[in-house]
């Protein structure tokens, strides 16, 4: 019997196979899964990368995140539409080519970056961009010119303190499992110290043990590859460079919590790395780490499985990640409890970052001293962190937390830094000059997103980008999130047109406050976080933006389709 | 069950442990506005977020709580009541609500809770989103104008086989309740009833069969419901001014109807006049300021540049500007053109239209007559609005009150009834 988990992969299936989701297969699959139409044309229109349209030959997604703007998408996208004769969200005449926009997809160091029939294209140029859609119109394989998106990795330049970037040799980790206790494994992460690297800085261990302790024998360890906010590329390039580890971290998660079965949930942008994980699982199983009695380990049975999400940032959030993985619509659940209590299908879950259990693979791997010593009072161990912008040399970075600002803008090159966002659009904006903060659990925090803006950068384009990008990426179940985003939207256009009054200005921070506090899920309580700290901040730059008395009336706009239509008649 | 004691805003209150704490605060008197949360749905819905309500300054959605002994919630703070209260108006900023048109007018959620909060007018600029009315149903009507998305029809109407009747549609600003056709045209009279009742707007309505009750005698329109405002205060007599104030009206993108209701205070205006004297208006038919005015009372939204130039006018002759009825506070019934693009407008008007009588067919255009405006817009995005009289139109009592509140600090008291967007 076809169960409704994993509709995702049935419909990326269909949709690989077909190029869309036709009437006829939404109409077979509602027979096959028991649902109505209405609730499969529900899910299908909740993502952005499910379509119910033929497309072209070639789907071209281009990213148009703040550092995409900053590096070039204007003229890239005025490439693209010139080359490939197709408008924005349309296909050309010839139906080659279909062009639309993606938010973030994980490349922010390549930038413009798109995806071209899910295969990614970096560091884009109008003259690439001809060449590339030249190329494709005469046949050559698209596989070979896609590019590879290996970002520059920076071991840690404590050479004493490297613990993630550094040679990785397969089944170390779990080979000590058999050895150990599920409560020894817990207490090693304990002791460890390890808080979940997703950006919620929530302890691991306390996670695993609540999971551990529930009746249901039923469990399930989900690893969430959702890496959606933008500017983070972390993951990704955990995945690329240590595969099998990070299904060495879901194993030793597995046999800490008593779970049977494992799932990476991995971002649709992402699925050049399909290959790459799944060569990674039938390896494992090959030499006995997966499976039966997994790891030589009698009675441990574990195995794990890949869902492809399709383009929404929302199910990077737990709870909608847990709706999105059974079948529904990401929309976050209500709190009453916890994935650890009931959560894939209503099953004890724990649902962890790629990084938190690659890190939980390394202490294990290396005990958890290593990770202490680098400890800074408060916050243990290191962090990757993603690194892009106006920099000399964006990647991946390792740091040890408790790394000052100045020191880290130091290590990257950053060229002539005003401002910085940290842990990405929802996460904080700070000013350059904070060069004695810290990051870490005690300071600023950092899920790893770090982009780095100059004194060129204009604040409130950047605010812009942001609030499409909520807009964009809301789930639409919750007022102050579905409504607020917009009316932020109105005030910001109103500065940007140089209309917009101090009591306009005001307004604004009291709607994002009321967002803030009102929404239901972290989405629609951070979305407006930037606005609020940019007048905090940055008072100098908000006030070019503003006139300090009230704007007349635009009678000129207002009149301009007036003006335009009986024109037109003339 | 067990009996609990619990705190709201300090004060004792008792209720069954583990009971939702909306039902419980209400068992102990105190009303929390709730609109997506429906008993027996569970977990909540927590969709609207109308009920917040804090524990230790921290933010909770008051339908997803539940007592337990000693538990403490601030409710009824200043702070959480104009926050539940812009919450209010963002729902009604999003959507299409014309109650003047509305089949669901005195038996809503929406429009209840509004009046109860004192809303005036939207804080937010209204976002005239296109949102089409469904026809495509057998029996159903689906106003997507009107849904506030609680999503209370999608959790509850699932077929015996475990199908879903409705769903969300897209995501983000863009989400939309749609119905399943092939579900709907299979459910009983009964059901679809149940369904028409279970919106808590006017979003889901059965044909022939929108509302028994007539207006006026309508749930929330009841007298049991007959208390003041929360924005007023109890009734003194009037002090008798030494100098008399003046007043000047307008009527801008309007029907005359707020004017209309102005005279209704039929004899009362024999003593308005002891008060007052009025400057340039519509019933004295003074057609410019002859000296600068106590107080404007505007009618009418603008829908073209005259009626900008307009309120210009009396922004720049009057202390105190008042956008009386819908049409001034937010467009009102022109602003249903607010959807439609100008052009398609004009289209459907002076070309299209099988009625025009218009042998050239052409848009009427000359120097001389106004420009039409991309929308309606509300007074207040024009001018400066010092205060708002909702109503279509408003009663002459909600009108005169507020006027001699403005000019004579006169306390006053709207009652329930007098209190209305229709
Ligand atoms: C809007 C939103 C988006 C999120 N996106 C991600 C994500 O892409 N990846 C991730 O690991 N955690 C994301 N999180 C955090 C997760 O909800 C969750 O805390 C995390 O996966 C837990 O793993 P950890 O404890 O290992 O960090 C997001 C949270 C919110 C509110
Ligand atoms: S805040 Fe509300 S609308 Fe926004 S993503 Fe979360 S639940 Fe959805
Ligand atoms: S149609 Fe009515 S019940 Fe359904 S979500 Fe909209 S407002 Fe709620
Ligand atoms: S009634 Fe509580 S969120 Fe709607």
């Amino acid at each position: 019997m076809f169960s409704h988990t994993f509709l995702l992969n049935q419909l990326w299936k269909i949709q690989h196979e077909e190029g869309y989701l036709s009437d006829k297969a939404i109409r077979l699959l509602s027979r096959q899964t028991g649902r109505s139409w209405v609730d499969l044309e529900g899910v299908i229109s909740f993502y952005h990368f499910f379509r119910r349209k033929p497309a072209g030959r070639f789907l071209i997604f281009l990213n148009n995140s703040i550092l995409s703007e900053f590096a070039g998408f204007p003229e890239v996208l005025k490439a693209f539409q010139e080359s490939t004769g197709a408008h924005l969200n349309q296909t050309d005449p010839t139906d080659t080519f279909t062009l639309q926009m993606a938010s973030c997809i994980g490349l922010s160091d390549v930038e413009p970056a798109a995806l071209i029939n899910w295969r990614p294209f970096i560091n884009l140029t109008p003259e690439k961009v001809h060449h590339l859609i030249h190329q494709l119109k005469s046949g050559t394989d698209i596989d070979d010119l896609a590019d590879r998106p290996l970002s520059d990795a920076y071991p840690n330049d404590e050479e004493n303190k490297r613990l993630m970037i550094r040679p990785y040799q397969e089944g170390m980790a779990i080979s000590k499992l058999i050895r150990m206790s599920p409560d020894e494994v817990i207490k090693e992460i304990m002791e460890a110290g390890l808080t979940g690297l997703g950006g919620a800085f929530f302890p691991t261990h306390l996670k695993w043990q609540s999971c551990r302790n529930q009746a249901d024998p039923e469990k399930y360890i989900v690893c969430n590859a959702d890496e959606g906010e933008p500017g983070t590329f972390k993951d990704r390039f955990l995945i690329l460079k240590y595969p099998g580890l990070l299904l060495e971290g879901m194993i030793t998660a597995g046999f800490a919590v008593g779970a049977r079965q494992g799932v990476i949930y991995l971002r649709g942008e992402y699925q050049y790395l399909i290959p790459k994980i799944k060569d990674a699982i039938r390896h494992f199983k090959n030499e006995g780490w997966l499976g039966n009695d997994a790891c030589g380990i009698p009675g441990f049975d574990f195995d794990i499985d890949l869902v492809i999400g399709a383009g929404a940032y929302i199910c990077g959030e737990e709870t909608a990640l847990l709706e999105s993985l059974e079948g529904h619509r990401g929309e976050p659940r209500p709190r009453v409890h916890y994935p650890t209590e009931r959560g894939y299908l209503g099953k004890p879950t724990v649902v962890n970052n790629v990084e938190t259990l690659c890190t939980a693979a390394r202490i294990l791997e290396q005990g958890f001293e290593p990770y202490l010593n680098t400890r800074h009072p408060d916050s243990p161990g290191t962090k990757l962190f993603s690194i892009a912008g106006d920099c000399l040399y964006p990647g991946i970075y390792e740091i040890t937390w408790g790394i000052t600002v100045g020191a880290l803008l130091e290590r990257c090159g950053a060229v002539d830094p005003y401002a910085i966002q940290i842990s990405g659009p929802s996460g904080e904006l700070i000013p350059a000059s904070w060069k004695d903060r810290m990051l870490g659990l005690h300071d600023l925090r950092c899920g790893g997103s770090v982009m780095i803006y100059n004194r060129q950068r204009d604040l409130l384009q950047i605010l812009q980008n942001y609030n499409r990008f909520f807009m964009q990426e809301s789930c639409g179940v919750c007022t102050p999130c579905r409504a607020g985003n917009y009316m932020l939207s109105v005030q910001l256009r109103k500065m940007e047109r140089g209309l917009a009054s101090t009591e306009d200005v005001d307004k604004m921070n009291d709607w994002a406050k009321l967002m803030e506090y009102n929404s239901r899920c972290g989405l629609g309580q951070t979305a407006p976080k930037a606005i609020i700290q940019a007048a905090q901040r940055f008072p100098e730059i908000m006030d070019q933006h503003t006139r300090t008395k009230n704007a007349p009336f635009d009678l000129d706009l207002a009149t301009s389709a007036y003006d335009r239509i009986i024109n037109e008649l003339r | 069950m067990k009996k609990v004691t619990f705190y709201i805003d300090d004060q004792p209150c008792q209720a069954e442990d583990g009971k939702n704490f909306v039902d419980a605060a209400a068992e102990n008197g105190i009303s929390i506005p709730s609109l997506c949360y429906y008993p027996h749905i569970d977990p909540p819905l927590a969709t609207c977020r109308v009920c917040t309500v804090a524990i230790g300054g921290q933010p909770r959605a008051a339908c997803s709580l539940k007592v337990s002994e000693g538990l403490r919630v601030q409710v009824n703070t200043p702070d959480l009541i104009e926050n539940r209260k812009a919450i209010l108006e963002l729902i009604f900023a999003e959507g299409n609500h014309f109650c003047p048109a509305c089949e669901k007018s005195g038996d809503c959620d929406l429009q209840h809770l509004a009046y109860e909060s004192g809303i005036t007018y939207s804080r937010f600029p209204h976002t005239f989103v296109d949102r089409i009315v469904d026809f495509k149903p057998e029996r159903l009507v689906i106003d997507h104008n009107r849904c506030i998305l609680c999503k209370r029809c999608v959790e509850e109407f699932v077929t015996d086989s475990g199908k879903k009747v409705f769903s969300y549609h897209r995501r983000g600003g863009r989400t939309e309740v749609n119905v399943d056709y092939e579900l709907e045209a299979e459910m009983s009279d009964k059901e679809l009833t149940r369904a028409m009742r279970l919106c808590p707007v006017g979003a889901i309505l059965l044909r022939g069969k929108s509302e028994s009750r007539p207006f006026g005698d309508r749930k929330y329109d009841k007298p049991e419901s007959q208390e003041a405002i929360p924005l007023t205060t109890p009734v003194e007599k009037p002090v008798v001014p030494a100098k008399k104030k003046v007043v000047a009206t307008a009527s801008l993108a309007g029907c005359f109807g707020c004017h209309m209701s102005m005279l209704d205070i039929d004899l009362g205006l024999l003593d308005l006049i002891e008060l007052v004297s009025f400057d340039k208006s519509p019933l004295t038919d003074i057609k410019r300021f002859s000296r600068h005015v106590d107080i404007g009372l505007i009618e009418g939204g603008c829908c073209n540049s005259e009626n900008i130039e307009n309120l210009e006018y009396f922004r720049e002759h009057c202390d105190i500007l008042v956008s009386v009825g819908e049409c001034a506070i937010w467009g009102g019934l022109p602003a249903m053109r607010n959807t439609i693009s100008l052009e398609a407008c004009l289209e459907e008007a002076y070309l299209h239209s099988p009625v025009t009588r218009n042998a050239q067919h052409i848009i009427p255009n000359h120097e001389d007559i106004p420009k039409i405006l991309d929308r309606v817009y509300p007074c207040h995005e024009v001018v400066k609005i010092d205060y708002h009289i909702p109503g279509c139109p408003p009663s002459a009592q909600h009108i005169w009150k507020v006027v001699q509140n403005i000019l004579f600090g006169t306390k006053y008291d709207v009652i329930y009834p007098e209190f209305k967007y229709d």
